[in-house]
C-alpha cells in the first residue's frame, strides 16, 4: 500500500505513527487480532475508527455518567440521533455535531459537509429532517481571517441548508478570542418520524446484503477523521486540504428522499450513513450493533475516479453516501427506488455470522477484524485530569462583593453602556447573517432564527416543537462545572419560556487536547456539570458528540459544552414569544440577581476582568423558574417572556421592546429596585431569572403564581411609548455610589430609534459588512 | 367536487412540501407530478413549486425546462391552462421562455430569506382575484437569484399591458425602490416580484405566498394568491372555454 502524498512525511517514521496510531495503541491492536500484526490496510481502518473523533476514546469514561433515561426515550446515546415520542405514534429524532477542523481549514465545504452530515444522521433513522440550527464561534470579528472564515462558514450552512430544502432556524454567533486560530461550527438537526419506521443502524441476519447507494467514492476526505477532527494543527496548513470532504447538496436532497421512500416501504433492514471512516466505519458499526460480520467486495464498490489504493476506498470520506441492509428478495425494489433518484447503486457485501469485517479484492482476502474491535472494544484511555493552578471560583450563594459597579463609578451613563452592549458583537441582531439562511421552507416554521428559541409547527396537529442551542464559554474559561450547568440551564429555560416541556439534551464537546491534565480536567469537570444539570432539570441526554484536540498555536479554545435542547408546547397556539405586546401591560421580573460579574458580556464591554467571579447557578431554583413559567404559558398568562442572559436585565427589555415590531418596536417604563449594584441589577448575567409582560388585570395571578413556585417576583412597570426607561430605586442605587464619591446617573433613558440602530448595525460593523 | 391541481417535482424541488400544503389549505386536491412523467394526471392547473431543480448548478431553472413534465406543462400553457411558478418556479418559466425577463442573482450578491409586503397591481386576474383590499400582503422571500431583470423597453410594454402582477412595496403600501431600500430584497427592476405573460393564462413570482397561508406561521396573506388561482381553476375546469384576462 502506498500512502497519499500529503501525509507522507519527510522522515521515515513507522507507518503507525504516521497514521496516528500510538505504539500502545499498536499492541492493543495485535491483541485483538490474536496477536498477529495489522497489515497496512487493516493498520489505516483501525487508525480511522481508533481516532478520537470515531472512537471516544478518552470521553468514553467520563459520557458513562450522563443520565440517558427518560420519559419516552425510544433511542439514546449510541444510535445516530437521540430519537423521543411526543404522543400520536410520532416522534422526535436530533443530535448536534461539531465540524470545527474541516471548517477552519476550508470554512465554506467545512461548514457545509457539516450540515450534511448531521441531516443524515437524522434520516438514517427514519425521520424527515424538518429543522437546522447552528451555533457557530470565531475570533475577533475585525481580524482578516476570522472574516474569511465568517464568510465562508455562514456561506456553506446556507448553501447547503437553503438547496437542500431544511430551514435554519437558529443556533449563535459568539466571538471569543479564544476562538481566533480555532474556530467552532457545531450543527443541529431535528427530524421527525412515525415511531413505527423508526430504523436502526444494524446489519441483522446473516445472508442480507450490503448494499451502498449515493454518491461515488473518491479520494476526498481521506483520513478526515484521525488526521483532521483528532490533532492539534497549525493555521492554514495547506497539507491538511485533501482531507476536508466536498458536499453536493443536491445530493443528499435525493439522497433523503431515497432514504426515506426505502424506509416508508419497508425495503431495508438496518440503514447508516457514511461519515467519518467512511465504509470502514458503516460496515463495522451495523454489524457490532447486530453482533454479526460483513464480508466487503472491494470491487463492486462505485469509484469516482481510477486507481484508489484498497486503503482509500475503506476509509474515504466521500459525502452523501448511504450503506443499506437488505434482504436478498427486495434487492430489484430497492435499486428501484434508488435509479428513480438518479443514484448510482451497488450491492458490496454480504452480511456474516463470523462477527468479522472482512475485505476482498479480486477473490482475495486482503483484511479481516473482529467488528467489535473496531467499534465497542476499541481502545479507551484513562487520561489524567488535573486543574491549572491559577482559576478563580464561583463565590458562595449570597455572597455580595460591592467591587463591581466599574462603569458606572467612572461616570458613564448607564444608558450609553447599554448602546454600546446591545451594538457589540455577541449582541446586536443576528439579522445579517440568518437572513442568508431559508428559515421558511416546509411552511412550518412559527418562530424562526434571531429569537432565544426556535418553533416549528407538526402538521397536522396542534403540537410544536421548540429548540434552542447555548453553551457559556466565558464562565466555563473560569470554572468549567458552572460554565456547563449555566449552558443547559440557559438552553432549557430558552425552551422553557415559550411554554414547551423540554424533552431531552443532544451535546457537543468543545474542548482542547485530552492528553493535556488540564484540558482533561475541563472535560471531566463540564461533563460532570451537564450531568448535574440534566438531573436536577429531570432531562436524558440522548446523544451527542465530543470534539477535543481544539487547539492552535495561539493556544487552546474556551471549554465550550454546546447544548441543544427539543422541547415539545403541546398547543401552539399558546406559543409566548420574547417581544412585548401591547401598550399597558405589565412588566414584572421573576428571580432575583445575584453578584458576579466574571464571563459576562458587560466584563467584556468594561475591559475588566471582574475579580469577584461568576454568579453562581442554584438548580432547584432554575427548575422552579421554569416551572412556572411554563404554568403561566400554559394557563394563557404570559403576553411575552424574555430570559435575563448575555447583557443583563437591561438587555433582556430592549430585546423585547425591539421584537414588538420590524420598525419601532414598543419601549417600556420600569422602576428596578437596586439590591446589589447599578451594574449587577442591570447589565449582571446572574441565571434564573424571566422578563414576563402580561395584561394588567393578569399581573396579581401571575404574581401569586411565581410565589406559589416559591420565586421571588417584582413588578417592574409597564410596557408602552418610544423610549426604554429604567428607574434605579433602593439604596444600592445612589447611596452606595455617593459613599464612593462618584456620580452614578439614576436612570438609563434610551430613545428606542437609538437601541434600534445600535443593535441593528452592530453585527455588520463588526464584520465590515456595511454597504453589502 | 374539489379540483386537482399539479404540483411538479423536480429533483431538487423543496418547496413543493409547502405548495401542496397551501393547496390543501386553500381546499384543493394536489396531485405530485413528477419530472419524468408526460402526463398532467388530469390537472386543471399547474404550480411550478420553489428548490434547486436538478441542482440549479449551471444557473438557476436551466436545465429543469428540458424535462418531460415541462414540454407537457408548455403544451397545456399554450392550450390556455392555467399555470403557476414560485421561485424556482418562476426562474423555469421565464428559461422556457413562458414569462418574460429574466430573474439574476441578487444585487447584494447574497441569499436573502427574509419576509417581504409586496402590492398586487391587479385584482382582475386568475392569480389575484380573491385579494379583497389594497394592503401590502406580507410573505417571505428566501432565494439567491431573484432580481428581475428585463430591457426598458420590455419593462415599458409589460406595464403598458398590465402584465406586472405584483412589486415590493414597503410597510406604508408604498412602492419600493430599485436599489438600497431594503423593501426590495435582490434589487428587482422596478421592484417587479411578479409577472404574467400576454394571455393571462401564467405567472411567476419570487416571494412565497404558498409558505404564508396561516397566520400561525406569522402571515396568512399568501392565501388569497392560492385561493385566487384554486378558485379559477375551478372555474375552468367547470366551465368550457376560458377567458381572456390578459392585455387591457
Amino acid at each position: 500500500m502506498t500512502l497519499a502524498e500529503p501525509v507522507t512525511p519527510p522522515v521515515e517514521e513507522p507507518l503507525h505513527r504516521r497514521l496516528g496510531v500510538t505504539d500502545e495503541e499498536l499492541d492493543a491492536i495485535r491483541d485483538r487480532l490474536g496477536g498477529r500484526d495489522p497489515n497496512d490496510l487493516e493498520l489505516a481502518m483501525f487508525s480511522v475508527m481508533w481516532s478520537e473523533h470515531c472512537s471516544y476514546k478518552s470521553s468514553k469514561p467520563l459520557l458513562r455518567s450522563l443520565p440517558t433515561a427518560g420519559e419516552g426515550v425510544v433511542a439514546g446515546p449510541g444510535e445516530n440521533a437521540g430519537v423521543i415520542s411526543i404522543g400520536g405514534g410520532l416522534a422526535v429524532a436530533f443530535k448536534i455535531e461539531s465540524h470545527n477542523h474541516p471548517s477552519a481549514v476550508e470554512p465554506y465545504q467545512g461548514a457545509a459537509t457539516g450540515v450534511g452530515g448531521i441531516l443524515r444522521d437524522i434520516f438514517t433513522m427514519g425521520a424527515r429532517p424538518i429543522a437546522v440550527l447552528d451555533a457557530l464561534r470565531f475570533g475577533d470579528p475585525s481580524s482578516a481571517r476570522t472574516r474569511h472564515l465568517v464568510g465562508g462558514v455562514v456561506g456553506g450552512v446556507g448553501g447547503y441548508g437553503n438547496c437542500v430544502g431544511v430551514p435554519t432556524v437558529g443556533g449563535e454567533l459568539v466571538f471569543d478570542p479564544s476562538y481566533e486560530g480555532n474556530p467552532l461550527v457545531n450543527v443541529m438537526a431535528i427530524g421527525l418520524l412515525e415511531e413505527r419506521l423508526l430504523t436502526r443502524a444494524a446489519a441483522p441476519g446473516p445472508g442480507n446484503l450490503a448494499i451502498l447507494f449515493g454518491s461515488t467514492t473518491g479520494r476526498d476526505g481521506i483520513g478526515g477523521a484521525s488526521v483532521l477532527a483528532s490533532a492539534t494543527f497549525a493555521d492554514d496548513d495547506p497539507s491538511k486540504r485533501p482531507s476536508v470532504q466536498v458536499g453536493d447538496p443536491f445530493a443528499e436532497k435525493l439522497l433523503i428522499e431515497a432514504s426515506l421512500e426505502l424506509i416508508e416501504r419497508g425495503l431495508v433492514e438496518g440503514l447508516q450513513d457514511l461519515g467519518a471512516g467512511g465504509i470502514t466505519c458503516a460496515t463495522s458499526e451495523t454489524a457490532d450493533r447486530a453482533g454479526t460480520g460483513i464480508r466487503v467486495d472491494l470491487e463492486a464498490i462505485p469509484r469516482r475516479e481510477p486507481g484508489l489504493e484498497p486503503f482509500e476506498v475503506m476509509i474515504s470520506e466521500s459525502q452523501e453516501r448511504m450503506l443499506a441492509i437488505v434482504r436478498p428478495e427486495r434487492e430489484p425494489d430497492v435499486r428501484a427506488v434508488c435509479e428513480r433518484w438518479g443514484l448510482p447503486v451497488a450491492v458490496i457485501g454480504t452480511v456474516t455470522a463470523d462477527g468479522d469485517i472482512t475485505i476482498v479484492d479480486g477473490g482475495r482476502e486482503i483484511a479481516r477484524i473482529p467488528a467489535s474491535a473496531l467499534t465497542s472494544d476499541a481502545i479507551v484511555h484513562e487520561r489524567i485530569a488535573s486543574p491549572p493552578a491559577h482559576r478563580r471560583l464561583a463565590p458562595a450563594p449570597g455572597a455580595v462583593d460591592a467591587r463591581d459597579s466599574t462603569l458606572p463609578e467612572r461616570g458613564m451613563d448607564p444608558g450609553a453602556v447599554l448602546l454600546a452592549l446591545i451594538g457589540s458583537p455577541n449582541l446586536a441582531n443576528r439579522r445579517p447573517v440568518f437572513e442568508q439562511y431559508d428559515s421558511t421552507v416546509q411552511a412550518n416554521t412559527v418562530a424562526g432564527a434571531g429569537h432565544g428559541a426556535a418553533v416549528i409547527r407538526i402538521k397536522g396537529t396542534t403540537k410544536a416543537l421548540v429548540a434552542a442551542t447555548d453553551a457559556n464559554q466565558a464562565v466555563g474559561a473560569i470554572d468549567p462545572w458552572l460554565g456547563a450547568a449555566l449552558s443547559v440551564a440557559e438552553a432549557t429555560r430558552n425552551v422553557s419560556i415559550t411554554g414547551a416541556r423540554p424533552l431531552g439534551v443532544t451535546n457537543c464537546l468543545n474542548f482542547g487536547d485530552p492528553t493535556r491534565p488540564a484540558a482533561f480536567w475541563q472535560l471531566s469537570e463540564a461533563v460532570r456539570g451537564l450531568g448535574d444539570a440534566c438531573r436536577a432539570l429531570g432531562l436524558p441526554v440522548t446523544g451527542g458528540n465530543v470534539s477535543l484536540y481544539n487547539e492552535s498555536p495561539s493556544g487552546a479554545i474556551a471549554p465550550t459544552p454546546e447544548i441543544g435542547v427539543v422541547g415539545l408546547l403541546e398547543d401552539v397556539g399558546l406559543v409566548v414569544g420574547p417581544a412585548f405586546e401591547a401598550e399597558g401591560d405589565t412588566i414584572l421580573l421573576v428571580g432575583h440577581a445575584t453578584p458576579g460579574l466574571a464571563g459576562s458580556e458587560y466584563a467584556t464591554l468594561a475591559g475588566t476582568a471582574a475579580e469577584d467571579g461568576p454568579p453562581a447557578l442554584d438548580l432547584a431554583l432554575e427548575a422552579a423558574t421554569q416551572a412556572f413559567v411554563r404554568e403561566a404559558a400554559g394557563r394563557g398568562l404570559l403576553a411575552s417572556a424574555q430570559d435575563v442572559s448575555a447583557g443583563g436585565l437591561a438587555v433582556a427589555l430592549a430585546e423585547s421592546a425591539l421584537w414588538a415590531d420590524d420598525e419601532h418596536g414598543i419601549g417600556a417604563r420600569v422602576r428596578l429596585g437596586v439590591a446589589n449594584s447599578p451594574a449587577v441589577d442591570l447589565f449582571g448575567e446572574s441565571p434564573s431569572r424571566i422578563v414576563v409582560s402580561t395584561r394588567a388585570r393578569y399581573a396579581p395571578a401571575l404574581a401569586l403564581l411565581a410565589r406559589h413556585h416559591g420565586l421571588p417576583v417584582e413588578e417592574l412597570g409597564t410596557v408602552g411609548g418610544d423610549r426604554l426607561v429604567v428607574e434605579l430605586a433602593g439604596a444600592g442605587a445612589t447611596g452606595a455610589a455617593e459613599e464612593r464619591g462618584s456620580r452614578v446617573a439614576d436612570a438609563l433613558d434610551v430613545p428606542l430609534s437609538e437601541l434600534r440602530h445600535a443593535w441593528e448595525t452592530g453585527l455588520s460593523r463588526a464584520l465590515g459588512w456595511e454597504g453589502r | 367536487m374539489t379540483v386537482r391541481i399539479g404540483v411538479v417535482v423536480f429533483p431538487g424541488s423543496n418547496r413543493d412540501i409547502d405548495a401542496v400544503n397551501a393547496l390543501q389549505v386553500a381546499g384543493a386536491e394536489p396531485v405530485i407530478l413528477w419530472h419524468e412523467q408526460a402526463s398532467l394526471e388530469g390537472a386543471a392547473a399547474v404550480i411550478l413549486p420553489g428548490g434547486f431543480a436538478y441542482g440549479d448548478y449551471l444557473r438557476a431553472g436551466v436545465i429543469a425546462r428540458f424535462s418531460p413534465v415541462m414540454r407537457s406543462v408548455a403544451a397545456f400553457a399554450a392550450d390556455g391552462g392555467l399555470v403557476l411558478g414560485i421561485c424556482n418556479g418562476f426562474q423555469v418559466l421565464t428559461e422556457a421562455h413562458l414569462l418574460p425577463g429574466a430573474l439574476l442573482r441578487n444585487r447584494g450578491l447574497r441569499f436573502v430569506s427574509r419576509q417581504v409586503a409586496l402590492v398586487a397591481e391587479r385584482h382582475d386576474t386568475p392569480f389575484t382575484r380573491a385579494i379583497g383590499d389594497s394592503r401590502p400582503l406580507r410573505m417571505p422571500v428566501a432565494h439567491g437569484e431573484g432580481c428581475f431583470y428585463a430591457d426598458a423597453a420590455t419593462l415599458d410594454d409589460l406595464e403598458r399591458d398590465g402584465q406586472v402582477l405584483f412589486r415590493y412595496a414597503r410597510a406604508d403600501g408604498s412602492i419600493a425602490g430599485e436599489t438600497d431600500d431594503p423593501a426590495n430584497p435582490n434589487g428587482s427592476m422596478r421592484a417587479i416580484a411578479g409577472v404574467m405573460n400576454a394571455a393571462g393564462n401564467v405567472a411567476g413570482l419570487m416571494p412565497h405566498p404558498e409558505t404564508a397561508v396561516e397566520a400561525v406561521l406569522g402571515s396568512a396573506d399568501g392565501l388569497p394568491i392560492i385561493r385566487s388561482f384554486v378558485e379559477s381553476a375551478a372555474q375552468r375546469a367547470a366551465g368550457p372555454a376560458p377567458v381572456a384576462v390578459g392585455a387591457r
